[in-house]
C-alpha cells in the first residue's frame, strides 16, 4: 500500500478528518507502517507508551486484567486509533491490546504526535473533540452501569 | 638500589667491552701519527727534492729496524727508489694508512654503538624491573605518560654516551697529545702556542656550559610534564568535553610550550655561543702559527715542511680538542639526565625481587586459614582507611563484606591480595605471613576483581587468557635460522641482564598443572563456562555473529555456516516466517533491500562501492546508462524529490522532521528544489551529468515497503534486474576486489557471520520481525552445534584501547570471568559488578556461586557489597563500616541478634 492510499485512510479517521491533505501526507511519511499478525500484542498493560496506532485494516481487541484473568473490553477495527491516551498524558498503558486478525497499522510515534499537534492546532483540537466524545460515552456508560447496579443491590 | 653515577653504572656493567675497546684504541694509534708524519716526508723528499740532490740518487723506502742497546736489529732492509718512485711509493702509503685508519674509526664507532646500545638496554630493561617491584601505592602519584617518557626519551642519549664514556676521552685526548707532541717535535714554541690556546679553550668553555645543564636539566622535567599532561588530556577527554575546557587545556598546553620554547631558545643562544667563542679560539692558533711560524720561517729557524706538517697537525688537533670539550659536556649533560631518571625509579619500599622470582615447582594451595590479626591500614595522608580488623577465613567458605565504600571493605578486601599494605597488624595465609608470600602464590592461587578493571588492547581472548599467563608451559623449540636467531636473543638478553623467557612460548598455566596446559579444547571449555558464570556468554554470542570469517584460513568454519543458512531457510519456511524475511536471490528483485544493493547485490569492500561514492563511480554509471537505467532512475529520483520537497515546503527549516529523510541530506533541500525548478523549466536536459546524478543517487537508498512512495514497480524491477546482471559480468579486473557478491550457495566474504546466515534482509514493518527472526537464527545455529565456534569468533573481538569498544558493563563481567578462570582457592572480589544493577548483580552471583560450588577445589570467596541483600547466599557475613568491622557472623545469628546486618538490610 503506498502513501497515498494511506494518506486517504488516514483522512477518514475522525481525529484526522480536519487534516489537510498535505499534513496527512507528512503525518502518514512520518510513522512507520507496522503490520500485526493474528494474536501479536501491540502493547501490555502497564507499558509504558511510546506510540499510538491507526488501525489500516483489521481487528484489534482491548484486553483488561481482571483478578488475574484476561477480559476482551472493547474491539477496534479499521479507522480506529489506539493507545493514544498513554502518550498524551504519560501514563503507563491502560490496557493490552491485541491483534484479533492479521492487523495492518500506521505506528506513530510519540514525539511525532506531540510534533504535529504542536504544528497543527486544529488537529489537538479535533484529538481534544474526540477524547470528549469518548468522555461522555465513557460517562453514560458509567451512568447506566450505576444505575443497573443499584437496581441489583435494591 | 640503582648506581647513581653514571661513569661508575657504565664500568660496572661494561667493564671488559670497555678495556677491549681500549685496547683497539691503543692498537690505531701508531698509524694515526705515521699519517700525520708522512706529509712532511712527501714535502721535503720528493717534492722539495731533500737526499735527490743528484740525478738518479736513490733513497731507502720502508725500511724496518730497530736499534736495541746499540745493536740494530733489521726486520727489511727496505727498497731503494728513486725521486719519482718515491712520491708515488710515499703517498701510496700514504693512502694506505688513510685507509687503515679509517677501517679503525669504523670498528671502534660500531663496536661502541653496540655497547652504548646494550647499555641503554640494560638501563631501560632495569627500570621497567623496578617499575614492576613498585609498590601499589607509589603509583598513585606517578603520571603513566611521564614513566613512558622517562623509559623511552630520556635514557636514549645515555646509552648512546656510555658506549662514548671511557673510549672518546682516551682516544680523543691520544689523538690530541699525538697531535701535541707532534708539535711539540717540530717547534717547542709553535707547540707552546697551541697548548695555550687549548689551555684557554679548557677552562672557559666549560665555565660557559653550566648554564647550559641547569637549562637542559629543565628542558628534561618540562618535556617530561608536557607528556604527562598529553596523557591527562587523552585519558580524560571526555571531561573535556562534558566541562567545555577545551580551552583551559589549550592554554595550559600553550603556556607549558612557552616555558619549553623559552628554555629550548635560551639554551641555543648560548649553546651557539659557546660554540663561536670555541671556533674563535680555535682560529686564532693557525692565525698565531701563520704569523709566528712565517716568521721563524723567513728567519730560516724552521722549515717549510716543518711548517706545513705542524699546520697539517693543528688542522686535527681542534677536532680532538672540540670533541674532548663535548664529551665532557655530554658526560654533565647525561649525568644529570641519568640523576633525574634515577631518582624517580629508586623509592623506598620497593619489593623484594624473591617475592616476584619465578618459582621451580608447582605452586601450592594456598594455606587456609586466612587470618586476619589487628589489622591497621593508612593512606599517605595519614588517614586511617581500616582500623584493627580481625577476621578468619577457612578454606571453602564464602564471606560477604557488607559495606559502603568508605567502610574499609574495599580495604579489607585489596589488603589481603597485598594492593594495600598493613600499617600494623598482620595478614597470614596459613601461619604464613603476607609480606612473606611470592606474587607467584597470590597471582596464581587467588582469583581477584574490582570494579575498575584496566584492559590492554587486545583481542577478548587475550584479556580473559591474560589471568593465567604466568610463566611459560612449554618451551617453544626452534630449527634452523629460527634457532639461531633465538640463540642470539639469549646471548644478549645475557648480556644485557634482561629476561630470557620466551615471549612466543606456550604461557597458558591451566590449574597450576603444567601437565593439564598448553592451548585446546580444555581452554575452550573453560572460556565458555566462565562466560556463562559471568553473565557474558550472550555479549560474546553477538559479538561472533557480528565478526567476520575469512574462508581461506578456516573453510570449515564457512562451509557450516553455509549449512546453517539452509537449515535456516527451511526452518524459515516451516515456521511460515516467509512474510518476515526476504531471502535474497540473484534472479529476484529484493522489495526490502534499497535500489542501490539491489543493483549492487554484494557488499562492498573498501570505498569504491561505498554508498556515498556510487554515484560517482565511473563503471556504476556506465552500467546504469547501458542498462537503460539512468534516465529511469532520474524520473524516479525527480518524482522523490518532489514528493519529498512537497511534504516539508510548509515546515520550518530547522523541523525536527527533516531528520525523518533517509535518503537525503536534509540541508541540501534547498539545492534539490532549484534543480527541480531548472529541470521543469528548461527539460531535464538542461541538467549536467552531475547534477543528474545528484537526483539519481536518491533513488539509490529508497526501499518501498519503507518509504511508501509507489517509485518500485515491474518495470523498474526488471531494468534493475538486468542492470545487475550487467554489473557482474563487465566487472573490470582492477574493480573484482572491490565487491563481495551475494550468492546463496557461497560464503560472503566481506559480509559478517550474520549476513551470511541470513543472506537476506528482515522485512520491514512487520512488528517484532527482527527478534523472531533472531530467535530463529540462534536456534538454528545450536541445533547445527555452531554455538561454540560462534563464541570462539566473539573471542577474536578487538576490545579496543584499554577495551573501550566494549561497554562498562561488559568490561566487568570481562573482568570477573578472568578472576573465575584461574580455578583459584581464594575469590577476592571488591565490588566486581558495581556498573550492574542489583537485580543483574544478584543474577551473576548466584551464577557465580553455583559456578564455584560444581569446582574440584571449592574455593573460598571474600565478596564486597554494598547491597546487605546480595549477601544473604554467603556463608558468613561481616558487616562494616568507617573503618571498622561492625559484626560478622552467620546469616541467621546476625538476624537473631537484631545488630548491624538487621539495621542495613532493613535500610
Amino acid at each position: 500500500m503506498a502513501l497515498n492510499e494511506e494518506v486517504e485512510m488516514l483522512g477518514n479517521v475522525s481525529l484526522f478528518a480536519g487534516l489537510q491533505p498535505s499534513q496527512l501526507k507528512l503525518l502518514a511519511f512520518t510513522s512507520q507502517r507496522l503490520t500485526f499478525t493474528e494474536g501479536d500484542m501491540l502493547f501490555h498493560q502497564n507499558d509504558s507508551g511510546d506510540a499510538a496506532y491507526v488501525v489500516l485494516c483489521g481487528d484489534a481487541e482491548v484486553i483488561v486484567e481482571i483478578d488475574g484473568s484476561d477480559v476482551v473490553v472493547a474491539t477496534l477495527g479499521k479507522n480506529a486509533i489506539i493507545g493514544e491516551i498513554a502518550i498524551l498524558c504519560d501514563v503507563p498503558r491502560t490496557a493490552s491490546v491485541r491483534a484479533a486478525t492479521r492487523l495492518e497499522t500506521l505506528c506513530i510515534e510519540k514525539e511525532q504526535l506531540l510534533k504535529l499537534l504542536q504544528e497543527f492546532p486544529s488537529m489537538a483540537i479535533d484529538l481534544m473533540k474526540v477524547l470528549a466524545e469518548r468522555l461522555a460515552a465513557t460517562t453514560a456508560d458509567l451512568s447506566a452501569a450505576r444505575s443497573e447496579l443499584n437496581k441489583l443491590s435494591n | 638500589m640503582l648506581e647513581r653515577n653514571i661513569l661508575k653504572f657504565t664500568w660496572m656493567y661494561s667493564r671488559p667491552a670497555q678495556i677491549f675497546i681500549l685496547f683497539i684504541v691503543l692498537l690505531s694509534m701508531p698509524t694515526y701519527f705515521m699519517s700525520l708524519d708522512l706529509p712532511k716526508q712527501i714535502v721535503n723528499g720528493p717534492i722539495l727534492g731533500q737526499g735527490f740532490e743528484t740525478a738518479g740518487a736513490e733513497q731507502t723506502f720502508m725500511k724496518l729496524s730497530w736499534t736495541i742497546s746499540g745493536e740494530e736489529w733489521v726486520l727489511f732492509s727496505g727498497l731503494q727508489l728513486e725521486r719519482l718512485n718515491m712520491l708515488f711509493a710515499l703517498s701510496g702509503t700514504f693512502l694506505t694508512l688513510i685507509i687503515i685508519n679509517g677501517l679503525f674509526k669504523f670498528y671502534i664507532n660500531t663496536y661502541k654503538g653496540r655497547l652504548g646500545e646494550r647499555m641503554l638496554r640494560r638501563i631501560r630493561y632495569s627500570l621497567i624491573d623496578r617499575l614492576l617491584r613498585f609498590p601499589v601505592r607509589a603509583f598513585r602519584r606517578i603520571k603513566s605518560s611521564e614513566m613512558a617518557s622517562m623509559v623511552k626519551d630520556e635514557v636514549e642519549p645515555i646509552g648512546g654516551f656510555m658506549g662514548d664514556a671511557f673510549v672518546s676521552p682516551l682516544m680523543l685526548g691520544g689523538q690530541a697529545i699525538t697531535a701535541m707532541t707532534f708539535i711539540m717535535v717540530q717547534n717547542v714554541y709553535l707547540g707552546l702556542i697551541a697548548l695555550f690556546m687549548i689551555g684557554v679553550q679548557f677552562i672557559i668553555i666549560p665555565r660557559m656550559r653550566r648554564h647550559l645543564i641547569r637549562l637542559g636539566k629543565e628542558r628534561q622535567i618540562t618535556a617530561r610534564k608536557l607528556a604527562g599532561r598529553v596523557g591527562e588530556i587523552v585519558d580524560g577527554i571526555t571531561h573535556v568535553h562534558v566541562n567545555d575546557t577545551s580551552h583551559y587545556e589549550r592554554a595550559d598546553i600553550s603556556s607549558r610550550l612557552a616555558r619549553i620554547f623559552y628554555i629550548r631558545y635560551e639554551l641555543f643562544q648560548r649553546k651557539f655561543f659557546t660554540k663561536f667563542l670555541n671556533n674563535l679560539l680555535a682560529q686564532i692558533t693557525p692565525f698565531l702559527f701563520y704569523v709566528v711560524g712565517g716568521y721563524f720561517a723567513l728567519q730560516g729557524k724552521i722549515d717549510v715542511g716543518q711548517l706545513v706538517a705542524v699546520i697539517a697537525a693543528y688542522k686535527d688537533l681542534p677536532a680532538p680538542i672540540k670533541e674532548l670539550i663535548d664529551w665532557d659536556q655530554r658526560r654533565l649533560d647525561v649525568e644529570v639526565k641519568y640523576a633525574q631518571v634515577v631518582e624517580q625509579f629508586d623509592i623506598e619500599d620497593i619489593l623484594d625481587e624473591k617475592l616476584q622470582a619465578l618459582p621451580d615447582e608447582v605452586v601450592p594451595p594456598l594455606a587456609f586459614p586466612i587470618e586476619v590479626n589487628n589489622l591497621t591500614v593508612t593512606d599517605d595522608t595519614g588517614t586511617t582507611l581500616l582500623s584493627r580488623a580481625r577476621l578468619t577465613i577457612t578454606a571453602g567458605t564464602s564471606l560477604a563484606l557488607v559495606g559502603q565504600s568508605n567502610s574499609g571493605a574495599d580495604v579489607l578486601a585489596d589488603t589481603i591480595v597485598r594492593l594495600y599494605l598493613p600499617d600494623s597488624g598482620s595478614v597470614s595465609f596459613g601461619g604464613a605471613d603476607l609480606m612473606d608470600i611470592g606474587e607467584s602464590v597470590i597471582g596464581r592461587r587467588v582469583g581477584y576483581a574490582a570494579g575498575d578493571i584496566f584492559l590492554p588492547q587486545g583481542s577478548l581472548r587475550d584479556s580473559l587468557l591474560y589471568a593465567l599467563k604466568h610463566q611459560p608451559v612449554e618451551e617453544r623449540t626452534y630449527e634452523g635460522p629460527d634457532a639461531l636467531s633465538r640463540q642470539r636473543f639469549l646471548n644478549e638478553a645475557e648480556i644485557t641482564a634482561n629476561s630470557k623467557l620466551d615471549i612466543d612460548a606456550d604461557w597458558l598455566l591451566i590449574d597450576n598443572n603444567p601437565e593439564a596446559s598448553g592451548e585446546g579444547m580444555v581452554i575452550h571449555k573453560r572460556l565458555v563456562e566462565v562466560l556463562c558464570a559471568a553473565g557474558l556468554e550472550d555479549d560474546v554470542f553477538n559479538l561472533g555473529l557480528r565478526g567476520k570469517v575469512d574462508p581461506d584460513t578456516n573453510p570449515h568454519f564457512a562451509d557450516k555456516i553455509l549449512a546453517a543458512r539452509h537449515a535456516l531457510r527451511s526452518h524459515i519456511d516451516e515456521e511460515k516466517m516467509s512474510e518476515l524475511v526476504e531471502l535474497f536471490d540473484p534472479e529476484q528483485f529484493a522489495v526490502q533491500a534499497t535500489i542501490g544493493e539491489n543493483l549492487l547485490f554484494g557488499t562492498p569492500v573498501g570505498d569504491e562501492f561505498a554508498a556515498q561514492n556510487l554515484a560517482q563511480n565511473e563503471y556504476f554509471r556506465s552500467v546504469l546508462r547501458d542498462a537503460g537505467l539512468e534516465d529511469m532512475l532520474l524520473a524516479k529520483g525527480v518524482e522523490l524529490a518532489e514528493t519529498t520537497i512537497g511534504l516539508f515546503q510548509d515546515l520550518p527549516p530547522d523541523h525536527e522532521f527533516f531528520n525523518q529523510i533517509t535518503f537525503m541530506d536534509a540541508e541540501r533541500l534547498p539545492e534539490y528544489a532549484g534543480l527541480l525548478k531548472r529541470a521543469k523549466q528548461a527539460g531535464e536536459t538542461a541538467l549536467t551529468l552531475d547534477e543528474r546524478y545528484m537526483l539519481i543517487e536518491l533513488t539509490f537508498s529508497y526501499v518501498e515497503p519503507r518509504h511508501r512512495m509507489g517509485l518500485v514497480d515491474e518495470e523498474l524491477q526488471d531494468r534493475v534486474l538486468d542492470g545487475r546482471n550487467r554489473f557482474k559480468s563487465g566487472l573490470p579486473e582492477t574493480l573484482a576486489g572491490s565487491i563481495s557478491f551475494y550468492d546463496p550457495e557461497t560464503y560472503n566474504v566481506a559480509a559478517s557471520v550474520q549476513d551470511n546466515l541470513l543472506m537476506g534482509r528482515v522485512a520491514h514493518g512487520i512488528a517484532r520481525a527482527p527478534q523472531r527472526v533472531f530467535e530463529v537464527m540462534s536456534a538454528t545455529l545450536k541445533e547445527m552445534q555452531l554455538r561454540d565456534e560462534i563464541l570462539d569468533l566473539g573471542l577474536e573481538f578487538d576490545i579496543g584501547s584499554a577495551g573501550k569498544r566494549l561497554s562498562s558493563v561488559q568490561r566487568q563481567k570481562l573482568g570477573l570471568a578472568r578472576a573465575l578462570i584461574k580455578q583459584p582457592d581464594l575469590l577476592v572480589l571488591n565490588r566486581p559488578l558495581s556498573a550492574l544493577d542489583g537485580r543483574q548483580q544478584a543474577a551473576i552471583l548466584s551464577d557465580v556461586m553455583k559456578y564455584v560450588a560444581r569446582q574440584s577445589n571449592k574455593p573460598a570467596i571474600v565478596w564486597v557489597v554494598s547491597d546487605a541483600a546480595l549477601a544473604s547466599d554467603f556463608d558468613e557475613i561481616c558487616v562494616m563500616a568507617g573503618g571498622k568491622i561492625l559484626e560478622t557472623g552467620k546469616r541467621e545469628t546476625l538476624l537473631k541478634s537484631g545488630g548491624a546486618y538487621s539495621k542495613v538490610l532493613a535500610e
